[in-house]
Order: C-alpha cells, then structure tokens, then sequence
C-alpha cells in the first residue's frame, strides 16, 4: 500500500477545544445538546472541575454564563444553530453588563442538509449573532480548532467580548438520515 | 379571597440580616424592591433579560459553592423562564433559593392579570420541576419561618411569596450594568479588569 493510500486520521477537534477551554480555566460547561457536540459534551462530564449543567432552551445558557462570570468563573455554552434564534433577547445582558461570553454552535442546514426546517434558522444564524454585537468565527476546518477555541477565549474572557464560534456542518458531518443498520 | 403581603415589606423582612447574602433581583418591580430594602453591592439588579434571574442566580450559585444566593423575582419573570426552574432543580444547588413575588398580575405594564392569576401554581410547578423545598408564603409569619432557610445552604429553595397589587412608590436602583457588574465582582474580590 502506497504511502497515499494511508487514511489520515481526522483530528481530535472536540478534544481539542476542550483543551483549549482547560487551558482558559472555563468551570462551566451548559448545553443543549447535539450529535456534533457529544464528544465534548462527555469530555467536560468527566471532568470535575467542569460544572455541566444541561439547559431546556439555550438563552437559559446565556444567563448561566453571565451569573458564573458574576461569580468569579468562566462559562462555555454549546448549541446547534437552531438554538441562536432562542437567544436574541437574553444576549441584550452582555451588551447591557459587558459580559464575557463564549459559545460554541454547531452548523445545520449549511451543508447537504436532508432536513429542510433546520435551513432558514441555519442560513441566519451567523446574522442572529451579529445583530446582538457577538463577533462570529468560522470554523471550518478540524486541525484550526485548538487555535481558533483558544484565540475565541482569550478576546472573550480578556477583552470582555461576546464571542460564537459556529462550527461547519461539512466539517462536523451532515447527519445521515438513510443509511443505518 | 387570596391572602397577600405588602411587597416592600415582605422583601425587606426577607433581607433583614442578610450577611452573606448574594441576590439576583428580576427586572421591574422586583428589583426596586430589594433597592428599597437597602443597596448593596451584593445586589444584581436586571432591567431586562427577562426570564433569565433564576438562570444567573445558578451560575452565580455554582460558582460560590459557600455562599447562599437567593433570586428574587417576579411571577411574570418567572413564568418567561419556567423552563429554568427545570434547569436548577437538575443541578441541586445547596445555596440557591428563587423567591418568586407573587401578585399574580404584570405589574409594570398595566395590571394585566398572569398566568398565576389564572390558575397556573408556581409552587406546584417548581415541586414538579424538582425542588426538594417549597414553601407557600402568604403571612409575615411564613416569612419569618422561611428567612433563614435563604442561609443554611441546604436548598434548593422555592418559595412563592403571595403579595397585594397595591401601589408603591418607585425605587430606582443604578441602571449601568457594566457598574453593577464590576461592584458586584469587587464585592467577591474580583479584580476589574
């Protein structure tokens, strides 16, 4: 077998970012939770120096972030883009308090899509942050994880920003509706 | 006939030797409550994210272990975010209380009546979403015997505090959020950044 024909292994990117957020000192992980995100969601479970707490709607997330910052801690909130619709108002508080915020979305109805009710929130959610002030970073590629996590942490937590990175549904996998066992 | 504190007066007995106390107050009438019971830096007041008191109260709590936090909203508030009581129940935090004023009405717009003014029951949901202790309060007596339930971290906490739609005096706290951000975080210690 040719040297070419090695199948290159994927990088970690879920552990990856985690790293980065031990690396900040996040204390805090709230979710609702996606296929994309599992790995990581499992990774901060096992972790007790990271508080999970599992939200009913993601703007709980925004609020839990606040409060974790008022006292004293870092927090991360993960989404899928469906959720950012839900968070509009709530994210008024970080504008309103200047609040550090970080948030990690996963991308549906971006690429190859089979289900055509997660498009239109998909195609707005990178504008549903941004008319809210949150600085929006692209992630589109698995070995940039650990970078971008740890550059997206730093303009939060430092420079007091709201920060969402939206990672692509090409990069994380479309979701397979037809194949199965 | 539904039996009703005077807001002002039930908050403030609620915050008589508040010591460690941290609180998180939801917007509107709530708030001015707690800032007419006494400024404090230990006091987040909202002017808005309604529906997200409770929800900050938790990360404050998860974050203080061992300090008691005690959100003080309102029915309206609460109702916006009743997921949230789910939220918390599921995290079992020994130091958070939620005290919900109840006048079953939105107060700041109107008089209009609430979903607790038309049969929902805030205790039953807050029993139903989880929490270990909820208390009804409808008489200074209740009051008094649920006080230092707001101090002896072994909560989660609910209470729903029955009180009139009478008229009260406005009591504007500090409306700056970075302000109320950085004096809160200055009380804990908290360098500015």
């Amino acid at each position: 077998m040719a040297a070419s024909d090695t199948p290159i292994p994927s990088p970690d990117w879920p552990l990856a970012i985690y790293q980065a957020l031990k690396a900040a000192s996040v204390r805090q992980l709230c979710y609702v939770p996606d296929a994309g995100h599992s790995r990581l969601i499992r990774l901060a479970h096992d972790d007790p120096a990271i508080a999970t707490t599992v939200l009913t709607t993601e703007e709980e997330g925004v609020a839990l972030s606040a409060g974790a910052w008022l006292g004293g801690q870092r927090a991360v909130l993960l989404m899928q883009s469906s959720g950012v619709g839900n968070c509009v108002n709530m994210l008024s508080l970080l504008q309103s308090c200047r609040f550090p915020f970080l948030t990690f979305v996963t991308m549906r109805g971006e690429w190859a899509e089979f289900n055509p009710w997660q498009v239109p929130m998909g195609k707005a959610t990178q504008a549903a942050f941004e008319i809210m002030g949150v600085t929006v970073f692209r992630l589109e590629r698995p070995e940039d994880a650990g970078e971008m996590a740890a550059a997206a942490a730093r303009l939060a937590y430092d420079s007091d920003q709201p920060i969402a990175v939206l990672i692509s549904q090409r990069m994380i996998g479309a979701k397979k509706w037809t194949e199965g066992k | 006939m539904r039996a009703a504190l005077e807001r002002r007066a039930a908050v403030k007995a609620l915050l008589q030797d508040r010591r460690d106390l941290l609180v998180v107050c939801g917007l509107g009438s709530s708030s001015y409550d707690v800032f007419a019971a006494g400024d404090h830096a230990a006091n987040f007041y909202l002017w808005g994210a309604m529906g997200g008191a409770a929800m900050i109260g938790l990360g404050l709590a998860l974050a203080q272990p061992s300090r008691p936090v005690a959100v003080i909203t309102g029915d309206g508030e609460q109702l916006m975010g009743l997921g949230s009581l789910a939220t918390s129940a599921a995290k079992q935090p020994r130091n958070l209380s939620i005290v919900v004023l109840d006048n079953a009405h939105f107060g700041e717009t109107g008089m209009q009546m609430s979903h607790s003014g038309l049969g929902a029951r805030l205790e039953l949901i807050a029993t139903g979403a989880g929490f270990p202790s909820v208390s009804t309060i409808e008489d200074s007596a209740a009051l008094d015997a649920f006080r230092p339930k707001l101090h002896d971290l072994s909560g989660p906490h609910f209470a729903r505090v029955a009180i009139s739609t009478d008229h009260v005096h406005r009591a504007l706290p500090a409306r700056d959020g970075v302000f109320l951000k950085n004096r809160f975080r200055d009380h804990l210690g908290f360098p500015i950044s």
